[in-house]
């Protein structure tokens, strides 16, 4: 789950990091409270879960009431490689003197959490110059280890002081929350010295989600992701109009792939996990059908334990309750396969032998449709 | 250092040699009581299972403990599945591990990062095995199966295959028996982003261990344990033929592709730049499964006449 940034924001100052002044709202009307609670110059950032806001144009200054009435509506309708905007933060501006980077990120390759830093932050990771990488285990990082990352950082006096202690702090937010990213840039040294959190990125694990009931407040799941997520599915909505299902998250990935190689546009990438039975492929075509772009259902599934015909009865059903009436192309392997292409005989279900027929009969038909 | 196949198989002249013994934790819940028969099936010999509260029954002909340490005491196995629910695995795992078992194949999904490292911590610790967790875990055709994988698709014979997706094993292993290509091991590392065995360890492993004419390595988007390979297969001078696959060039950036692990930030974890890895070292990737058997003949028959 990626947090917004003035969530982001919300655990930072909970946990004692500095951040600039800041009021969070979703329509103009609480926007103008908050304007004049804080009082012209300041920032207003669109709220997306998505980086490259600012050559986007959603974040803007905003220097009085008639610039706020422009700007404020504009930025709420931004949308940023797909992303809408969710809220609006209106921020008071600093006086900058100097931006850092620093984030915690879990090391994948290396199998432990790794500091970067830098004293030229400010630029998206991939152009952050001189990086200092420091490996920290579990995430937990000592005054020493800060003090020393932050001398590489060319930091001295004051801001280093407080630069240890934001480090110390973001490292306790990075373990206690369980976040797979706890990033601050920019981190900015500010005119007097001080030491402030400009922006924040904190990504936390889904899997331990159960043990933080504390962050389901800003958890966003749509109506349907979420009756995915109670059948154990899980379920990527996306832009064309072949909804895309199969048994095992590699399995799907793949039959996504070829459908596109193919010139087909999927609508939806959907995985009913492991195993397969008559009740999980039923409900995975419930809510297919709740999609209104989908025009037609790609099925792969492995089979191997599964029977084939314990899927087939599925479409049956559904055809017969009336949830679904699309056409379906589905390549199942495994036990039964005569049988239930017996079963499926005048349904609006195609079976085939292999996945590349299924897809090429799909594309056909969808493009047929216009 | 323990050794993976000494574990699975053991030596010839071992009394219990094909035969090592199999530990399942959680063998009475739905999932687990259906896979141990399934396992048991195939000729794994499962020896016994864990059940807290239901220790002193038997499942399947299986007797039942209370603790590992009891069934571990009581039968000298040193292998172990998991089939508990996500928030027990750290639990389980601990209690495998303090135990004595030295492999521990976790199939569990869902486990939070927090607790994958710490199990990784301990297993180096402990000097054991961890292969997962969201692992369909190891199938050795025709010996052993420690997993929850179906046996149809795979035959003995001499090509490995390492995969990080369940379905996609299943999937390019049928499509290589099918081509005659059996597989002297079939060994799942999982989905997640931090593997208790990671890409590079199984690939060693495998290389050091099996009797092999070549290497499949299943792979998807997220993170960089391809690219890695890719650059340990240049640096060892591995000249045994491996073909890949990865799944997930289609997927957007940013969105978690069903496993926790199949995610791209930015290029980082991006299918392009594994591709690109893998053509340096001179590893073709598959476009799609049922490729994979035809790219392997083709690097077969370079090297040799058949």
């Amino acid at each position: 789950m990626r947090l917004l940034e003035y969530q982001a924001k919300s655990l930072f100052a909970e946990y004692g990091i500095p951040i600039p002044k800041g009021l969070t709202s979703i329509d103009i009307g609480q926007g103008r409270k908050d304007a004049a609670v804080l009082g012209f110059p300041f920032v207003i950032k669109a709220q997306m879960a998505v980086g490259g806001r600012g050559k986007a144009g959603a974040i803007q200054k905003c220097q009085n009431a008639d610039e706020f009435e422009l700007k404020y509506p504009d930025i709420m309708q931004k949308v940023v490689k797909g992303e809408k905007t969710k809220a609006i933060l209106l921020e008071k501006m600093a006086d900058i003197k100097k931006e850092l980077y620093l984030s915690l990120f879990l090391n994948r390759g290396k199998r432990c959490y790794t500091i970067i830093a830098s004293g030229e932050g400010g630029v998206e990771i991939e152009s952050v110059k001189n990086q200092i990488i420091h490996e920290v285990g579990l995430g937990n990082v000592d005054a020493k280890t800060a003090e020393e990352v932050g001398k590489q950082m060319g930091l001295k006096d004051k801001p280093l002081t407080q630069f240890i202690d934001i480090l110390q702090k973001l490292a306790k937010i990075t373990v206690e929350k369980e976040a797979e990213l706890a990033e601050i840039n920019p981190l900015a040294v500010l005119g007097d010295d001080s030491v402030v959190a400009l922006d924040g990125k904190v990504i936390i694990d889904d899997n331990a989600m159960f043990r933080h009931d504390e962050l389901r407040k800003f958890q966003e799941v749509s109506e349907l992701e979420e009756r995915a997520e109670k059948s154990g599915f899980s379920l990527v909505e996306l832009d064309g109009n072949i909804a895309v299902v199969g048994n095992g998250a590699g399995l799907v990935m793949s039959t996504l792939d070829m459908l596109s190689d193919n010139g087909g546009k999927p609508a939806c990438f959907l995985d009913v996990g492991g195993g397969a039975t008559t009740e999980t492929v039923y409900e995975a075509l419930t809510l297919i059908s709740k999609m209104k772009k989908v025009k037609g259902i790609l099925v792969n599934l492995y089979g191997g334990i599964v029977k084939t015909t314990t899927v087939a009865t599925a479409f049956l059903k559904a055809y017969d309750d009336k949830i679904i009436d699309l056409p379906v192309f589905a390549r199942m392997s495994g036990a039964e396969a005569d049988k239930s292409k017996e079963m499926l005989k005048g349904s609006r279900t195609k079976m085939f032998d292999t996945i590349e027929e299924a897809i090429n009969a799909a594309v056909i038909e969808m493009n047929k449709n216009g | 250092m323990v050794d993976l196949f000494e574990l699975l198989i053991g030596k010839e002249g071992d009394k219990d040699y094909k035969k090592k013994p199999v530990i399942v934790q959680g063998i009475t819940g739905k999932f687990g009581s259906f896979h141990t028969q399934q396992m048991l099936a195939y000729g794994t010999n499962v020896v016994a299972g864990v059940t807290p509260g239901k220790g002193g029954q038997e499942h399947e002909g299986v007797p039942i403990y209370e603790t590992m340490s009891e069934a571990v005491n009581a039968t000298g196995a040193k292998i172990s599945i998991i089939f508990v629910p996500a928030k027990f695995f750290l639990s389980a795992a601990v209690e495998a591990l303090e135990s004595g078992i030295k492999l521990l194949i976790a199939i569990p999904e869902h486990v939070p990062v927090k607790d994958a490292l710490t199990i990784v911590e301990l297993a180096k610790k402990k000097d054991a095995i961890v292969v997962g967790p969201n692992t369909p875990g190891i199938i050795i055709p025709g010996i052993i199966k420690i997993g929850i994988m179906p046996a149809s698709p795979f035959k003995e014979g001499r090509i490995a295959v390492i995969s990080r997706s369940g379905t996609l094993m299943y999937e390019v292993s049928h499509n290589l028996s099918v081509a005659n290509f059996g597989q002297s091991i079939c060994f799942g590392i999982g989905g997640d982003p931090i593997n208790g065995t990671p890409l590079i360890q199984a690939f060693d492993t495998i290389r050091n261990g099996a009797n092999i004419d070549g290497i499949v390595v299943v792979g998807e988007i997220g993170g960089d344990a391809e690219e890695m390979l890719a650059q340990h297969i240049i640096d060892t001078k591995f000249d045994k033929p491996v073909v890949a696959y990865i799944a997930g060039r289609a997927a957007p950036k940013e969105k978690r592709m069903g496993h926790a692990g199949a995610i791209v930030y930015g290029n980082y974890g991006s299918a392009e730049s594994k591709v690109s890895m893998y053509a340096k070292a001179n590893v073709p990737v598959a476009k799609r499964p049922a490729e994979v058997p035809m790219l392997l003949a083709g690097k077969l028959g370079k090297g040799r006449i058949k």
